[in-house]
């Protein structure tokens, strides 16, 4: 049944007695063409790509929880492309041009919402970093301004700009087309669309194994309903990826790091926009519902607990509180933790290097909302099927930065900012 | 007379302390010891707010922190506006001020309240099916009106100026909840010696106790009992009672977070004390005795204001006074609901009619309602309610033997109690990981197995009654058992009837099964769909109702159906109170040189790096940055400047290895550098990628003073204990951090030397006898200090290590004498000019981690014939082996006056369409004094081959054409150095 | 906040410590005689288990050494903590390893 605000008023006279499930939950096959693990946003939206642009239909997303109960239902539901590196500019860009048109696509309003995502610099640093990367964004046709401080408090009424703070605003880099979406409904809008083109999501259903045969060629996977035969395997199990990838003796180049959240009580509208501050590591924006969604920097140990540590929260709020005095008052009415990948050698599974990725037939996504759309579209079953323009040329050109030592905790002096002099 | 409703005798208020404060702008008095929500029933206001989604008026429901209705705003003042806030916790003083929240214009009118006439459009979910079309107007026009529609409370304005503090507590014993059971695990851990901290969310101790009416504990009065045991645990020193505090978070190895609200319920605050104060206590062993949260009963239009919670209602009779209305309809699924009625009764309440939905009650309670002659009704519930802003009416049905309801009777009431039993609040217990257990006695779930050293006890654990909680030591009288407890929505016969489960999002047993035949079957799905649990109150009363239901209609066990995740906080908790004292000036400490006292009398203006505050540069009266950029560069290559470089990381590695080790580490050679000899070192990751740089001197065969990046200090010196202790331990080596034990001092131009020369003993400072890159060890202006010739500008140059200490004194010695040279003071500003227009890299500017030496064109760093050193291996590897990789070069933009973006990318063509790659970027870029044109270094692609070539640099007015040029522009040969 | 024993100071709050990622993951003695292939399994392979974890931590705060701990990755508890350059304990031996 098409939504509408049609078939609504039809439903209500029914009392919403007629509305179907939005996707079966069917039993798994016996055989699929593909079959891709982990039902997130990222899974979800492959399974639709695969079905609706390349026409595979026999194919399965397999989880082992409930669909969009990962990272996809922990997550801070940001959305930019307003990246440094010429192939993370690609692949986001991809996406945000996805979600534009994505509640019209899928027929299931995903709220995206270009509120703005504007990062904050605090340092001549920071000047200098944001503002490589509005000149290569631009470079690449992707908007990203730079604002001065009155600028961006213009942008965002609460900012504080004081010129007296410990970390005083300079500048910030404003990306107009970012914002923000309903993390649920990108899950659940991809689960009904890839259902309705025939892909069976089969939830509650765990892979124990994977199976290979005596060439090593992928021969399907065991699950706690049974084995499930494929020749193509796609692995989007967000922080689980190397627990799952282990299973077909793999090692990854990734480690799970916990990445922290929290919303306070709804509270009428006061954040217009996305607000990130890499060097004093929070972010923050506010729900339709009200909430304000506040992210902080990870952990500092690789975790899968899912819960926060206290001393990451308060250094979070302490960020927040300078950044915006008048939520102090504000309270904090949940916290939770997601588990995020971080790769030791960052965006290197999409590169054609068999040293990154062992096995021909697996496929790994990625790590985050705003790449769902995008990079679901480009996470191919084989090589001969479309991608995005900007995908065609190899994703990986040189050596990746490693830049974790940029991304550890502002306390004790361990970032690298501007560094030396004499 | 302090409300209409307030009794003359009975409970905890003080009716000779009469408070005044407004609600709405509305003038009301209430007693000391008053709840907000106590005071309004006492004046007998129950419409005390509006529902999230419909706006319905809503009324007080609870009289704890599970209160999902009355949200109300409190204003102190400007930046002190709380919005949210529970009235059921708010405790009144004089003159406070509240407001109720989401309406327009008033509580009792609410325009916004249309959505309630809308509600079979609006079902759960609807947002997702509509709103699409045309694309575009979702962010243009539906999104801000439902913005504006939703939200609870206004956001506050103005910096909040009220403080924050957190203190760490270690305890044998942290008892969560001071009611009974907790009182009673206090006691006995006082007993045993232990540091008891017992905190309670409460303004009084005593929980359940300050309410009970009927029991007699070791024959006293439950007050009388209660008071004795407090005035006995305040006495005993090593137990701490935290009242106003709440638990709201249970992390691992037992550390407990508590919000303890310290000055919000006086008139007029102690400016000494801070608002809040954040505990968090690491204890031995966690008792939780959270007690259990009475349970609504799910039937049609069950939300009208006046409809309460029974033990809620029983509890504003006993503690404070208060008669919730005149005629009451009892709606009882526990026996406890009977308990209620009696106890209202006697109050003088009129209980209109006892309505039970179990087809007996034998418990002690309902015998003594029925022998006290209050009507009951076995078998029959509520299937309506009748009432815009109160309850007037309730229609009651009987529920026949197959589950149905028939007939109806109208009751006319003011009040309608209802009591599903309890919920225990394992809310903690959950936190820390524990198990939970369901019983279907109970209709709910209790703690099972914990990870932790934790126990819950009382109430919390499922384990009703004073005689459980007090344990057999303590004699409790009149305790009856008291049974029931129901989960789910009640039968009724009108399908189109809203009957409410969760209050305050508005979410119905219809909304629940809508998520359900959608295909939403876990109950994580079903709350998210539903946002049933998701309200300020998380659920405390609604999600065992929902979790009921959703079991019902799917066919499942409670159990099968399972939980949502507890998640900290248990109540909302304050965002000043985790950022605590960490604002303005202490958000981070701030590092400052021994020089920066006389930076700032002499006007400096400063950059933050890392956390030192840094020189930028110093302007003079009337000086723009420009102009005292200009004049600090100009003098540097003329005479003289000095520079407080302190901030530089400086290591001291000493030991019999200390050379082999620099070697394994550094990129360069170092065996066979000469004692008092220096050299410019590079440090790799094992990536490959430059990371940090500096000049390293040889004090002695076993003793290298070792300089890092001010940003790099503590991550290099940690990367070089990493090696030292788990990869080379065999090393003999020892390294110390001395960044702060130096103070440095560049002197740099051509006048270096005679400004130095008459402060400086034990070191002959002519060319030949201390060269470039040379170090010595004498005194300067009387201090003991190492003197490096070493240059970041390209001209002469000393730096002079001195003790910090004496840096200061040091300084203004050397300033007296550089004032005689007419040298200058320069900052930072004016180093990075200098450096640039020498070609020389910064760290971090000209690096971004993807940077190897050669391609900074410092190849020739790298110790010819090294085998091994961090990174080597990695400088192999194909992608850094490969041609084209970006190198650095010049660049002087065709116009010499126009000084490029730092940041600014660099391509081949004029006009570069959309999506072409990039060969480079501007790493720095400056206007150099010393050529009277600007100057920019570069990461270019296969730069070192493009030296001649233009190159533009697109701007959003039109490409800037540029020069590829060497990096250095200035005395490339350099003849400067020697002064 | 995690309780951390340093094997050399006792047990300390986790803010005095810094993680140091996976343990026993040795620079390889000769690195010039490893092929890419073997080089990029040092640098960026790592085991990221669900499950008992062998970790270095350095007590940054306190003593400043390197040691390593087994911890759950799911539970957070850590059931050993031991010097550098100790053996990895045979997890058979450790107490209470059956539970997370």
């Amino acid at each position: 049944m098409k939504f509408s605000l049609l078939s609504l008023a039809r439903q209500a006279l029914r009392g919403h007695a007629d509305w179907p499930a939005q996707w079966r939950s069917p039993d798994p096959k016996p055989a699929y063409d593909a079959i891709i693990l982990g039902a997130g946003g990222h899974g979800l939206a492959t399974a639709y790509y695969l079905a609706r642009e390349h026409g595979m239909r026999n194919i399965a997303v397999v989880e082992k929880g409930w669909l969009g109960g990962g990272n996809t239902g922990r997550n801070t539901t940001i959305i930019r492309s307003n990246y440094l590196w010429e192939e993370s500019e690609a692949i986001y860009e991809h996406a945000v041009k996805l979600w534009e048109t994505l509640s019209q696509e899928l027929n299931y309003n995903v709220m995206y919402s270009p509120r703005g995502v504007m990062m904050l610099a605090h340092t001549i640093h920071d000047v200098q970093v944001f503002k490589r990367h509005v000149h290569a964004n631009r470079l690449a046709g992707i908007d990203n301004e730079w604002l001065t401080a009155e600028q961006a408090k213009e942008f965002c009424p609460p900012l504080n700009i004081a010129p007296g703070m410990r970390y005083p605003i300079l500048g910030a880099a404003l990306q107009r087309r970012g914002g923000t979406a309903r993390h649920d409904a990108v899950a659940w809008g991809y689960a009904r669309g890839a259902d309705r083109l025939g892909v069976d999501i089969i939830q509650n259903c765990e892979v124990t194994g994977i199976r290979r045969g005596a060439a090593g060629a992928i021969t399907g996977i065991e699950t706690t309903r049974g084995f499930i035969a494929t020749p193509k395997l796609g692995v989007v199990a967000a922080g689980h990826t190397s627990v799952v990838m282990a299973m077909a003796g793999v090692r990854m180049p990734l480690e799970s790091y916990p990445l922290q959240a929290l919303v306070s009580e709804p509270i009428k509208p006061a954040m217009p926009c996305v607000v990130m501050s890499n060097t004093i590591h929070a972010y923050i924006s506010q729900s339709d519902k009200g909430e304000l969604v506040i992210g902080a920097g990870t952990d500092v140990y690789t975790s899968y607990s899912q819960t926060g540590a206290l001393h990451v929260t308060t250094h979070t709020l302490d960020a927040i509180c300078e950044l915006f005095p008048d939520f102090r008052r504000v309270r904090m009415l949940r916290n939770w933790g997601g588990d995020r990948r971080r790769h030791a050698r960052p965006l290197a599974h999409h590169r054609q290097d068999p040293g990154s990725r062992p096995l021909r037939q697996l496929r790994l996504g990625h790590r985050r909302l705003q790449g769902d759309a995008g990079l679901g579209s480009c996470l191919r079953g084989d090589d001969r099927t479309r991608r995005p323009a900007s995908d065609r040329r190899p994703l990986l050109p040189r050596p990746v930065p490693d830049r974790s030592a940029d991304r550890r905790g502002r306390r004790g002096g361990r970032r690298a900012l501007r560094p030396p002099c004499c | 007379m302090t409300g209409a409703f307030r009794t003359t005798t009975g409970g905890r208020i003080d009716r000779a302390r009469p408070l005044s404060f407004r609600f709405d702008g509305r003038a009301f008095t209430g007693c000391a010891g008053d709840t907000l929500a106590s005071a309004l029933l006492a004046n007998g206001v129950h419409l005390a707010g509006r529902s999230f989604k419909y706006h319905r008026p809503r009324g007080i429901l609870a009289a704890g922190a599970e209160e999902p209705n009355a949200l109300v705003g409190i204003d102190r003042g400007p930046g002190r506006y709380a919005p949210n806030l529970r009235a059921t916790q708010v405790e009144i003083h004089d003159g406070l001020v509240a407001e109720s929240q989401n309406r327009t214009p008033s509580l009792r009118f609410d325009i916004a309240a249309l959505a309630d006439f809308a509600a079979p459009l609006i079902p759960a979910g609807f947002y997702y099916k509509t709103f699409m079309q045309p694309a575009g107007w979702w962010a243009k026009l539906y999104e801000p009106r439902i913005r504006a529609a939703a939200g609870l409370g206004r956001a506050p304005r103005g910096a909040d100026p009220d403080r924050y503090t957190q203190r760490y507590a270690h305890c044998e014993t942290l008892v969560v909840g001071a009611g009974p059971a907790g009182i009673a695990a206090a006691r006995a851990a006082a007993a045993r010696g232990d540091r008891v901290i017992l905190c309670d969310e409460q303004a009084e101790p005593g929980g359940s106790l300050l309410a009970e009416t009927r029991a007699r504990i070791d024959g006293l009065c439950a007050q009388d009992w209660l008071a004795a045991a407090l005035a006995e645990l305040a006495a005993e020193p090593r137990v701490t009672i935290l009242p106003r505090t709440t638990a709201f978070g249970y992390f691992a190895q037992n550390f407990v977070a508590l919000a303890e609200r310290v000055t919000d319920h006086l008139a007029v605050p102690d400016p000494n004390l801070p608002r809040e104060r954040l505990w968090q206590v690491r204890a031995r062993e966690v008792v939780l005795a959270t007690g259990a949260i009475e349970r609504p009963l799910v039937f049609p239009e069950n939300d009208r204001p006046g409809i309460m919670l029974a033990d809620s209602a029983r509890t504003y009779l006993a503690r404070y006074g208060v008669k919730p209305g005149c005629r009451a309809l009892v709606l009882a699924a526990h026996d406890d609901a009977y308990g209620a009625a009696l106890d209202l009764a006697a109050a003088g309440m009129e209980i209109a009619l006892i309505v039970d939905p179990r087809p007996a009650a034998d418990g002690e309670l309902p015998r003594r309602a029925m022998a006290a002659g209050l009507p009951v009704r076995m078998s029959a519930t509520v299937v309506g309610t009748r009432g815009r802003l109160r309850v007037h009416e309730a229609h009651v049905g009987t529920i026949g033997a197959d589950g149905g309801v028939r007939g109806v009777d109208v009751v006319s009431c003011d009040t309608l109690l209802m009591s599903g039993g309890w919920t225990p609040s394992v809310h903690l217990h959950s936190q820390a990981r524990g198990k939970l257990a369901f019983r279907a006695d109970l209709q709910a779930f209790v703690p099972g197995a914990t990870p932790q050293a934790c126990r819950s006890v009382g109430a919390c654990a499922g384990e009703f009654g004073l005689q459980a909680a007090l344990g057999p030591a303590t004699r409790v009288e009149d305790d009856p058992v008291r049974e029931g407890g129901f989960a789910g929505a009640l039968p009724h016969d009108r399908p189109r009837a809203r009957a409410f489960v969760d209050f305050q999002n508005d979410v119905t047993a219809k909304d629940l099964t809508l998520a359900l035949r959608e295909g939403f079957r876990s109950i994580e799905h079903v709350k998210r769909y539903t946002t049933n649990g998701m309200a300020t109150d998380q659920g405390k009363t609604s999600n065992i109702n929902a979790l009921a239901i959703v079991a019902a209609a799917s066919g499942r066990a409670i159990p099968e159906v399972g939980l949502t995740s507890f998640r900290q906080p248990y109540t909302p908790v304050t965002f000043g109170a985790f950022a605590g004292t960490s604002r303005g000036e202490l958000f981070d400490p701030v590092r400052t040189t021994p020089i920066h006292g006389w930076a700032v009398a002499q006007g400096a203006i400063f950059e933050d790096v890392g956390q030192w505050k840094r020189a930028h540069h110093f302007p003079r009266p009337g000086e723009d940055m420009h102009a005292a950029v200009r004049r600090e560069c100009a003098a540097v290559r003329a005479r003289a400047g000095i520079f407080d470089a302190s901030t530089l990381g400086k290591i001291e590695v000493v030991g019999r290895d200390a050379a082999e080790f620099l070697e394994r580490l550094y990129v360069n050679s170092w065996k066979k550098l000469e004692p008092g000899r220096c050299r410019y070192g590079i440090l790799l990751n094992e990536a490959g990628f430059v990371i940090d740089d500096g000049v390293i001197g040889r004090l002695a065969p076993d003793r290298f003073h070792v300089t890092t990046t001010t940003g790099g200090a503590a991550r290099v010196l940690s990367m070089m204990e990493d090696y030292v202790q788990t990869e080379w331990p065999d090393l003999q080596i020892w390294l110390t951090s001395t960044t702060e034990q130096w103070a440095v001092i560049a002197v740099q131009g051509p006048k270096a030397r005679e400004i130095l020369a008459p402060l400086t003993e034990g070191i002959d400072l002519s060319r030949d006898a201390f060269a470039h890159m040379a170090v010595r060890e004498g005194r300067v202006a009387g201090v003991p200090a190492r003197l490096f010739r070493v240059s970041f500008t390209g001209e002469l140059g000393f730096e002079v290590n001195v003790p910090a200490g004496q840096g200061r004194a040091v300084w203004e010695a050397i300033w007296e004498q550089a004032r005689r040279h007419d040298a200058v003071a320069y900052g930072t500003e004016t180093m990075h000019v200098l450096r640039a227009e020498k070609g020389y890299i910064i760290v971090g500017q000209e690096t971004d981690g993807t940077v190897v030496p050669d391609d900074l064109g410092l190849g020739w760093a790298i110790g010819k014939g090294k085998r091994d050193f961090v990174g080597k291996r990695s400088l192999s590897r194909p992608d850094i082996a490969a041609p084209g990789r970006k190198q650095l070069v010049g660049l002087l933009s065709a116009d010499p006056g126009h000084v490029l973006d730092e940041g600014a990318q660099i391509v081949a063509m004029r006009d570069p369409p959309p999506g072409t790659p990039a060969l480079g970027h501007v790493t720095s870029s400056y206007w150099s004094a010393t050529l009277g044109r600007s100057i920019a270094l570069a990461l270019v692609a296969d730069g070192r081959a493009r030296h001649g070539q233009t190159l533009f640099a697109p701007m959003p007015g039109g490409a800037v054409p540029v020069a590829v040029t060497g990096p250095v522009f200035h005395d490339p040969e350099g003849r400067s150095l020697d002064g | 906040m995690l309780l951390i024993t340093c094997p050399h100071c006792g047990a300390r709050p986790e803010i005095e410590f810094r993680y140091g990622g996976e343990a026993h993951v040795a620079r390889p003695a000769d690195p010039a005689t490893l092929d890419d292939a073997a080089w990029a399994e040092f640098l960026y392979m790592r085991s990221n288990p669900k499950g008992w974890h062998a970790e270095r931590w350095r007590h940054e705060h306190g003593c400043g050494r390197f040691f390593n701990a087994i911890r759950h990755t799911v539970s957070d508890r850590i059931v050993v903590t031991y010097r550098a350059g100790e053996a990895r304990p045979d997890l058979a031996t450790i107490p209470g390893l059956d539970t997370p």
